[in-house]
């Protein structure tokens, strides 16, 4: 392994037990994937797709059922102390203790690193700071919003200056304006040559966040490659969306489809769309079809449409 | 993290107990009457009571410590699973949260010494030796019961638990009568039970009646507890933790 690389997975797998009549599942079934040295890097999936259980085993807090895995060059499966103590893992929920004060929140887990008393009282000012919660530094973390617990969590995870830090759904639950504060300050820390491994189900994040992605469903890899990459090789430049009335739908969806307009037609629940590099002129052909949709919306691909199209599912069920 | 959330505690470890100890030992002491009955070693009712509730409530605070904080540390406050991304490695935390128990305990009971000192319901120093007995009753029930609170998904599921074992045994164990008073069946079950051990072995050093050879085999019989309770505990925290 090559010194920039940060982690290397090779026919990875994870399976739990069966226990108390249930079957054993298989969370991960296979996976391969390597990581660089200050890369943003994420993985897209719905819920159950294995992205977490993968996030734990990188995390070394879930040993590999199968497979191989090396973080930081180390085996978590007897390196995991050290692995743990080079990385910061931002759960998705906070995991705080509500009972105490932002700043005795940082002080206590800095002691889990068996870190120096005037170390940890050093970075907390930092770490105050990069989370914009210098005010609130005395306050509980009950009076907390969702966002600054959010923001607290990460500044808890970089009080041991960590290598790598594993985001796991980073801004489910939050509104936009705490979301878009979040992305913010991930963005710094990325510019300041954090590795970041973020897993999420909103392709938004993964677009704004992601250098590179991997898109998971059913415990395996479906598809690599940077959000533009993805788009470009798996679909149209546009995509046409269509409404018709409910009882006209389906077969007027037919139609569309069978005319062939652009490269691929979907006939969703709710929607037909229409895969074209032209939008507009897939648009006035269903026109000259003599068809008058409801709504009619030309915009560019999405990886929300990479994925509908190589799982044949929608992200958010 | 103690420091700012003692107060709460105070009421169920300190509070209560004197209550109980005011209210029955003193109460029902004075019909009981003092001194008379065989069955009370020859002693006054509040000082025969008081060494069986220290146990008692050390049973008590071993359940609330090794169930409920345990059940939540592992579920909804995920202090087990913030803790677990840190370098520690599940016996670690087991072995630290086990350390605050014990910190409790002794805390707890200690305080509960002094409240039957400033009752005078202590037969002399002999009370002090109760103290050690009364943690080792704590830490019989607190450590096995970590291990499988440990397992849990809400501590909603310990209840059964504490309305049909646990409450019939701080009934049942000799706090409140002498075991010997109950029906010869009965009498087996009781004198098995975990807390008739600890209470006796509070008892008779709180008193100064305990002979080495009790004394001994009570707590090796304590020990059992704590020690199988640690040995699952080892085998129950890293597969929750590290899963």
């Amino acid at each position: 392994m090559s010194d920039r690389l940060l982690v290397e997975a090779r026919g990875l797998t994870k399976t739990y037990p069966a226990r108390n009549g249930t079957p054993p599942f298989h969370a991960v079934k296979g996976i391969d994937f390597e990581l660089a040295r200050g890369e943003a890097f994420g993985f897209l999936g719905p819920n159950g797709a294995g992205k977490s259980s993968t996030m734990r085993m990188l995390a070394a807090i879930s040993p590999v059922s199968s497979g191989s895995l090396s973080v930081l060059g180390l085996d978590p499966a007897g390196d995991g102390p050290e692995i743990r103590a080079r990385i910061g893992v931002v759960p998705q929920d906070d995991c705080l203790d509500r009972e105490l004060t932002v700043r005795e929140n940082l002080y206590v887990y800095g002691r889990y690193f068996g870190l120096k008393k005037q170390m940890i009282n050093e970075r907390i000012v930092g770490l105050l700071a990069f989370a914009q919660l210098e005010e609130k530094a005395d306050a509980q973390v009950e009076m907390l919003s969702g966002g600054m617990r959010r923001r607290l969590t990460i500044a808890r995870s970089l009080i041991n200056e960590p290598e790598i830090l594993l985001l796991d759904e980073p801004t489910t639950g939050l509104d936009p304006q705490a979301r878009h504060v979040l992305w913010e300050r991930l963005y710094r820390l990325k510019h300041d040559g954090v590795t970041l491994i973020i897993t999420t189900h909103y392709m938004d994040e993964a677009e704004q966040l992601c250098d590179r992605l991997v898109v998971m469903d059913g415990g395996k890899i479906v598809a690599v490659g940077s959000p533009r990459e993805l788009i470009e090789t798996n679909i149209t430049r546009e995509v046409l969306e269509l409404r018709f009335p409910v009882n006209a739908h389906a077969q007027i969806g037919e139609r569309i489809r069978d005319a062939a307009l652009g490269e691929r037609t979907e006939v969703l629940p709710d929607r037909v769309a229409v895969y074209a590099d032209d939008g507009e002129e897939a648009l006035a052909q269903v026109h000259a079809m003599s068809l008058e949709p409801i709504t009619a919306l030309v915009r560019r691909a999405t990886l929300e449409d990479v994925f509908l199209k190589l799982t044949g599912r929608s992200l958010i069920d | 993290m103690y420091r700012r959330t003692w107060r709460a505690t105070i009421v169920i470890s300190v509070v209560n107990p004197v209550l109980f100890l005011l209210g029955i030992g003193v109460g029902l002491g004075h019909i009981v009457g003092h001194g008379h009955s065989s069955l009370l070693h020859g002693v006054s009712y509040s000082a025969f009571f008081a060494p069986g509730l220290l146990a008692a409530s050390a049973m008590q605070t071993g359940w609330i410590e090794g169930g409920f904080r345990v059940a939540s540390a592992a579920g909804w406050i995920g202090a087990y699973r913030s803790a677990a991304t840190t370098p520690l490695e599940p016996r670690e935390i087991l072995a630290g949260h086990l350390l605050f128990m014990l910190f409790r305990l002794v805390t707890s009971s200690a305080a509960f010494v002094v409240v039957m000192a400033v009752f005078g319901v202590a037969s002399g120093w002999w009370v002090l030796a109760a103290l050690p007995a009364a943690v080792l009753t704590g830490l019989a029930f607190a450590a096995p019961v970590a291990s499988w609170a440990v397992t849990l998904s809400s501590p909603r599921q310990l209840q059964p638990f504490f309305r049909f074992v646990l409450m019939p045994m701080y009934l049942f164990s000799g706090t409140f009568f002498a075991l010997h008073q109950l029906p010869v069946a009965l009498r087996a079950i009781a004198y098995a039970l975990p807390l008739s051990e600890g209470v006796a072995l509070c008892r008779s050093l709180a008193l100064g009646t305990a002979s080495l050879f009790e004394v001994a085999w009570r707590s090796a019989y304590l020990l059992v507890f704590i020690v199988g309770g640690v040995a699952v505990a080892r085998v129950t925290y890293p597969r929750r933790l590290h899963p």
